[in-house]
């Protein structure tokens, strides 16, 4: 079987190279990306299986399963680990270029043929990089009797879909780097190649956003006490694709249905691949010291960046050679849904370039032998401004007419927000008024947002409202009640540090907590000491139940880590 | 056997014991009684390095350098000590590693210009966009 999957995935490499080889074969190019992403899944569900029954003969399945493992986490070990997560993105990969073979069908066929081209250019550099340095399939002789397990810490049903959902999100901008590429190397950038690439940004931007969630969500209840968000080399990692994507598919909307933004959708696409890139480059190199320093491999990080490099600085060269071809699209005046647009554009990409040279540059004052920390209080700082300001832009830039309006105009729908937001602030101010001016603003504009995400709603029919309307209201106001719920967890969390006996109670923050017992837990492959805890306030009670696991086969502790 | 190996454990146990917590450094586990004073000083932890670990704040890390470090600052926030005079001490002992933020000067300046300077070559690039609306 493992063999099978790895002749599979070699067959599917060959077919990338055809693919790849030139426009004269512009015909072969659909049918090889079908191709090329059937054998692709083939090769995928190979490992799925391989796992799923536990062929310690795979050095792969014998380093990262055990026998004795829920079949969930069994599973979720195809992907848990470094190879088996390549072999899911070049799955992924060739499994969109078939789709857009499949699929596509509005825009002009050259540009088509372009984009799959450079969609299978994309997959032979990732095919070399599984079958040379990550070669998932590889065999262990002889086969160990039970497996080494999975670290305990990721045996959690949070992080079973985080990296997967991560990678359909990078997989996503690929498609939209390639359909840019595509379009330069045809000079066709206009609204269809626009309406060709929106869904897939899209899906991108869904998918990275889910990622990114549940891997805070993981932390939150995993890792840290109550901690969601370190501004950790790997954390920002995920969040500068997220940042480039959510540009994108705004600037992508104004080039699909006003023919405005060419270039700069252009570039925008390119950046957001590079992104996705430079994150996994990032993560898998271990080059920058992280809490997640699980899948490390220099020389799989020198391949990674040579990839990067290539792609990359060949489509930025493209770039700066045919951009000179493509016309400007329409303009407009400032004060226009596009001038919105393009602010959302220009605050989005600063943060994006403030988060990743603060990544990198730790790394820079090494090369000059400085040691230096680049952290949380230096990312809040400088992000949090640039934040705000792009919360006010989304209050009033959705009600803005396209090309041009009057500031008199909108001023009117803007008393509701602005009375929300004053009010909100006060209410804030009388609960804390320690909490500081950043947490106050966020309150403040959270629920002005609150309010304005639903104006665009006003004056439409509700059952007629197209859905994608309905798509930017449930966004913007989830990212109002996502900032309400970052400001209040800066400005108001309380934390009380108290050895317990069984029978103490504690109080913090107006809630008694109390020790009612402490007992062992068996699990399916680990033993646990559990505390419960009786927590009350107001005569409303409710209980905790934190648990010290010990994992079993083989022998892992996991409560917080050790460091 | 287990009665001769305890005692033996517990010397063993004592370099770590005296790092981490235990009388040298008392305050690794234990806030502060003045609440605001606590409040001041895991604002600071947070901002600081654990000098041993991947990434974590001395307020996150469980390890026993973390943990004497902890106990050093809240025991100089008790004493009346400003929190920038206990980041300048905490850079001094163990280099510019230990603190998260990043000094705004020499080439760190760069840093903390950066959201301007981004703002900027943002506008300028979005310059040629806006126009006179053609039809």
């Amino acid at each position: 079987m493992a063999g099978c999957g790895h002749g599979i995935a070699a067959i599917g490499r060959r077919v990338a190279a055809l693919a790849g080889k030139g426009t004269e074969l512009s015909v072969v190019v659909t049918p090889a990306a079908i191709a090329q992403g059937a054998l692709c899944l083939i090769s995928f569900a190979a490992l799925v299986y391989l796992f799923a029954v536990t062929d310690l003969s795979v050095l792969l399945v014998a380093n990262n399963s055990h026998i004795d493992k829920p079949l969930i986490f069994k599973l979720a070990g195809t992907w848990g680990n470094h190879e088996g997560s390549m072999l899911l993105w070049v799955t992924v990969l060739t499994f969109s270029g078939a789709a857009i073979a499949l699929l596509e069908k509005r825009l002009d066929r050259r540009t088509i043929a372009a984009t799959l081209m450079v969609q299978a250019l994309l997959a032979l550099g990732f095919f070399a990089f599984l079958l040379f340095s990550s070669n998932p399939f590889e065999r262990l002789v002889p086969a160990p009797q039970s497996g080494a397990g999975l670290n305990p810490l990721l045996q959690d049903i949070g992080l079973a879909f985080h990296p997967p959902t991560l990678y359909f999100g990078y997989v996503g901008l690929s498609v939209a780097f390639s359909f840019a590429v595509g379009a330069l190397l045809t000079g066709k950038v206009g609204p269809a190649f626009a309406r060709a690439m929106r869904p897939w940004v899209l899906l991108a931007w869904i998918f990275l956003t889910i990622g990114i969630t549940a891997g805070s969500y993981w932390a939150y209840y995993e890792l840290g006490w109550g901690g969601w968000w370190f501004w950790d080399p790997v954390e920002n990692a995920s969040l500068l694709p997220w940042l480039a994507a959510t540009a994108l598919l705004h600037s992508v909307s104004v080039l699909a249905t006003r023919d405005a933004l060419r270039a700069w959708t252009v570039m925008l696409a390119l950046v957001a691949f590079a992104m996705s890139m430079a994150g996994t480059f990032l993560v898998r190199s271990g080059i920058l010291t992280s809490v997640h320093a699980f899948a490390v491999d220099p020389q799989r990080g020198a391949f990674i960046l040579a990839l990067l490099l290539f792609y990359v600085g060949g489509a930025f060269t493209l770039f700066a050679l045919r951009i000179g071809t493509v016309a400007q699209g329409k303009t407009f005046r400032l004060l226009s849904r596009e001038g919105a647009i393009v602010g959302n554009n220009i605050l989005l990409s600063t943060i994006l370039g403030i988060v990743l040279i603060g990544t990198l540059y730790p790394l820079l004052a090494e090369m000059f032998g400085d040691k230096v920390s680049v952290g949380p209080p230096y990312f809040n700082k400088a992000t949090v401004p640039i934040a705000l300001l792009l919360m006010l832009l989304l209050v009033f830039g959705p009600m803005l007419r396209w090309r041009r309006d009057e500031a008199g105009r909108v001023s009117r729908y803007m008393i509701a927000p602005v009375v929300a937001g004053l009010v909100a602030m006060l209410i804030a101010y009388l609960v804390g008024s320690a909490a500081g001016l950043f947490v106050l603003l966020s309150i403040g504009l959270a629920a002005a947002l609150a309010v304005a995400s639903f104006l665009p709603l006003f004056g439409r029919r509700l059952s007629r409202t197209p859905l994608t309307i309905w798509g930017m209201v449930i966004a913007h106001f989830g990212l109002a009640v996502t900032v309400l719920g970052m400001a209040s967890e800066a400005g108001y969390s309380s934390e009380r540090l108290a050895a317990m006996a069984t029978g103490d109670s504690e109080t913090v923050a107006g809630w008694t907590v109390k020790l009612k017992e402490v007992g062992p837990v068996v699990g399916d492959n680990w033993v646990a000491m559990e505390g419960l805890f009786e927590v009350s306030r107001n005569g409303k009670t409710d209980e905790m139940k934190p648990q010290s696991r010990t994992f079993f086969s083989p022998e892992q502790q996991r409560r917080r880590p050790p460091c | 056997m287990k009665r001769i190996f305890a005692p033996l454990l517990l010397l063993a146990a004592t370099p770590v014991m005296a790092q981490g917590s235990g009388p040298d450094a008392p305050y690794a586990h234990r806030q502060l009684e003045d609440s605001a004073q606590e409040t001041e000083a895991s604002a600071l932890m947070e901002t600081l390095r654990c000098i041993q670990c991947q990434g974590q704040s001395i307020a996150d890390s469980d390890a026993p350098i973390a943990g004497a470090m902890r106990s050093e600052v809240r025991q100089r926030i008790k004493a009346g000590q400003k929190p920038e005079q206990i980041r300048g001490w905490m850079i001094r002992r163990y280099g510019e590693y230990v603190s998260f933020e990043p000094e705004a000067s020499g080439a760190g300046l760069i840093l903390w210009l950066l959201p301007i300077l981004l703002l900027l070559a943002g506008l300028l690039m979005a310059r040629g966009l806006f126009g006179k609306e053609k039809p």
